[in-house]
């Protein structure tokens, strides 16, 4: 079978196997087909320069793999660029198309088609179709795309012995245009595999690089060509007995509203509130960090590491000290970070999988728009509450460089993780009404300004939002489950040695006496620009190593419940921890990385600062303090206001995908 | 008229979408140029929301100010 061989991915195949690939558009329920088609035994092999993981399984000779959820294969995104790379390499693919959406999910399986891989289309869901009062007729849809449809209900396991049965029957299907044809032969005489000729013609970059070949400009033809297609082959399969609003789609229109929307948005941060903030970061992490890493491992290991090193020599100390490689570093990730993480990823995937997440990205459109971002970009500020070094990871999925650098640097800047927010709001707590106001008034205030200043300044365009609303379903806990496992264990992968490298880096300098070097250099601004005591800058500085050290080395101060707020405002704005420093320097350029580490240091003590003076302009503290919560209101009003005045906007639109 | 000017529960026909990569976003999706549409909802200089059929896609305020349609 001539397939093309353009995989990046070393999966050791069998001399006479297949490789059965897994397509399909996201939420239709893919993973499900894959846990059925294959074994107990999945391997997961992260794609090489993305953070998406491939799941594949050997059944008998041939080798199953999956893919992400695409709307079609081209070089848009990480998502489809792998999509494609593993659907050429196919020997078979395995559609999975959602019957009550096959106007949207027919248009991949066309796509395919048009690749010349052998395919069966799995017509699943064809219960909640049928709910809906749609009824698709399998034989004529089987007739019209010229390779074999099943019908399945993959979460009641119905139709897969006949889906298994029929895969050694997939057929190459009916091209979707005669002109496409036509093209097909002529470019495939130059690269010799289909699949690669279709993409060139469709303007594919990386393909048409690879043979040399100039990139076609006929994709906007042979996309409208194979949407005509499409619509034509679902007119004729597709009857729609009845046009009624069901419930669900009521709920997920009152989602978007937003009078309705954000009461619902609230009710599930307060859930997330309760699973996240409660139970996991207070219950679990407890037993985790404190009675299992802190109580029983360090001290193992510490004993295991005293039996050939000195724990007083420096070697012992990276090792095994008070940062050390072994002790801190692994307590961390597994302690406390791993819960965490684990916990923010069940709520995203369940979102993800219920269609929570793309009526979220519509609902705070329009306020994120403001700071120069898109809808899309509330899944890293959720996750940043979690983790800022999984958020600026999670950047990834922003259409552009520009909302990706104006996102990193809010993330670093003016949220608060998870472990920094347990001690902050501990300390806060016990404060008082305009206290609290102040706090949360003046961080939420910068992220507003600098968001509007930066969306103001920053040179380009950022890109619209351009997205599926998908029906919404109650998910399958199992998929999300693995979901969960899948992300979290990606990014520990990811992150640990980062983790690690820092913790090196922090003890490397509390051995050379840097550590305590900067601490006198930050001394004097604390003291004359903050009104705080000297040794608050060694707790910004333990916030460089891990935030909620700093905002814990905090607790030790007596400090007057004002103090108290303008070192939280300072440390909260102060840079991440070095993990996050750290990954913004891998995913930013050094310079961009380094404006970004300067300038939140910067921004800590300028609004610092600002809050002190500005309160001390008052003999009574609480007046004072009300003036400054108006001032920071004022200015996040009068931001946008000035920009306007001084400028013409320029509009913005780019590429985005859904 | 621009698409961001349209009302809720209108059905509109889209006359031309910026962005050849937009454009063929939106064909994947089910919308191209000519395609008829319901604006389902709308939040004020915020996101549209347009079905087709049982297809619903949210397109952002900025993108729906260069989208030309015309009321049906």
């Amino acid at each position: 079978m001539a397939h093309c061989h353009t995989a990046s991915m070393k999966i050791e195949l069998p001399e006479h196997g297949r490789k059965i690939v897994l397509a399909g558009n996201p939420n239709v329920g893919k993973s499900v087909f894959f846990n059925e088609l294959t074994g107990v035994y999945v391997d997961v092999s992260n794609y090489p320069g993305t953070t998406i993981d491939i799941s594949y399984s050997k059944v008998g000779e041939d080798l199953v793999i999956d893919t992400p959820g695409v709307y079609g294969i081209s070089s848009f995104n990480d998502e489809e660029r792998i999509a494609r790379d593993v659907i050429l390499n196919a020997d078979i693919v395995v559609n999975i198309v959602d019957a009550v959406h096959l106007e949207r999910d027919l248009f991949l399986t066309q796509q395919i088609i048009d690749t010349g891989v052998p395919m069966v289309v799995a017509l699943n869901m064809v219960d909640e179709a049928k709910s809906q009062g749609i009824k698709v007729d399998r034989d004529l849809l089987e007739h019209l795309l010229g390779v074999p449809v099943v019908e399945t209900i993959a979460i009641a396991k119905k139709g897969m012995d006949e889906l298994k049965s029929t895969i050694n029957n997939a057929q190459t299907g009916t091209i979707s245009h005669n002109n496409l044809k036509d093209k097909l032969v002529r470019m495939k005489a130059q690269v010799a595999c289909q699949g690669e000729a279709l993409l060139i013609l469709e303007g594919d970059p990386v393909i048409a690089q690879k043979h040399g070949i100039e990139p076609g400009h006929d994709r906007e033809e042979i996309y409208l060509n194979r949407r005509e297609r499409v619509n034509d082959v679902v007119g004729h399969v597709v009857t729609l007995s009845q046009e009624g609003v069901d419930f669900k789609t009521k709920l997920g229109r009152w989602m978007i509203t937003p009078i309705t929307g954000i009461p619902i948005l609230l009710g599930v941060l307060y859930l997330m509130y309760l699973g996240i903030g409660v139970f996991v970061a207070q219950t679990v992490v407890e037993i985790t960090e404190e009675k299992i890493m802190a109580g029983i491992y360090e001290p193992f290991v510490q004993g295991l590491v005293s039996k050939f090193i000195e724990l007083d020599s420096w070697l012992g100390y990276l090792l095994a000290g008070e940062f050390g490689v072994l002790t801190m570093t692994v307590t961390y990730v597994l302690g406390l970070l791993m819960p965490l993480v684990v916990g923010f990823y069940s709520f995203l995937s369940f979102f993800e999988d219920s269609g929570y997440l793309p009526r979220l990205a519509a609902l705070t459109d329009k306020t994120l728009a403001r700071i120069g971002l898109n809808g899309r970009a509330i899944i890293p500020f959720i996750l940043g509450f979690g983790c800022v070094t999984l958020a600026t990871v999670v950047t990834r999925i922003l259409g552009t460089e520009r909302e990706r650098r104006i996102a990193i640097f809010l993330l670093a800047l003016a949220i608060p993780c998870s472990a920094q927010l347990g001690v902050i709001a501990g300390m806060l707590g016990g404060l008082g009404g305009p206290y609290i106001a102040l706090y949360v008034t003046v961080i939420f205030c910068i992220l507003a300004i600098v968001g509007t200043l930066l969306n103001r300044f920053l040179p380009g365009k950022s890109s619209d939002l351009l997205i599926d609303i998908p029906p919404l379903r109650f998910p399958r806990m199992s998929n999300v489950f693995k979901k969960t496992f899948n992300k979290s264990y990606a990014f520990l992968k990811e992150a640990t040695p980062l983790f690690a490298l820092g913790a090196l880096l922090i003890s490397t300098m509390e051995l050379t006496g840097l550590l305590k070097a900067v601490q006198n250099l930050l001394a004097p601004i604390t003291v004359g620009w903050l009104s705080l005591p000297k040794e608050a800058a060694t707790a910004f500085v333990m916030g460089i190593v891990r935030r909620d050290f700093g905002a814990a080395g905090l607790t030790e101060l007596t400090l007057d419940p004002f103090a108290t707020v303008v070192s939280l405002i300072t440390i909260t704005l102060f840079v991440p921890c070095i993990a996050a420093i750290l990954v913004i320097f891998k995913e930013r350029n050094k310079k961009e990385a380094a404006i970004m580490w300067f300038g939140s240091i910067f921004m800590a003590f300028l609004f610092g600062g600002i809050v002190n003076k500005l309160t001390g302009l008052f003999t009574n503290e609480i007046n004072g303090i009300w003036f400054t919560i108006l001032v920071f209101i004022g200015a996040t009003i009068l931001t946008p206001l000035f920009s306007k005045i001084k400028f013409s906007k320029p509009a913005s639109s780019l590429s985005e995908e859904g | 008229m621009y698409l961001s000017e349209a009302k809720k529960g209108e059905t509109i026909k889209i006359l031309s979408i910026p962005n050849e990569i937009i454009r063929a976003q939106a064909i994947r999706f089910g919308i191209s140029e000519g395609s008829i549409v319901t604006c389902d909802s709308l939040i004020p200089s915020g996101p549209v929301i347009l079905r087709k059929n049982k297809q619903e896609i949210a397109i952002g305020y900025g993108l729906a100010r260069e989208i030309v349609v015309e009321g049906i």
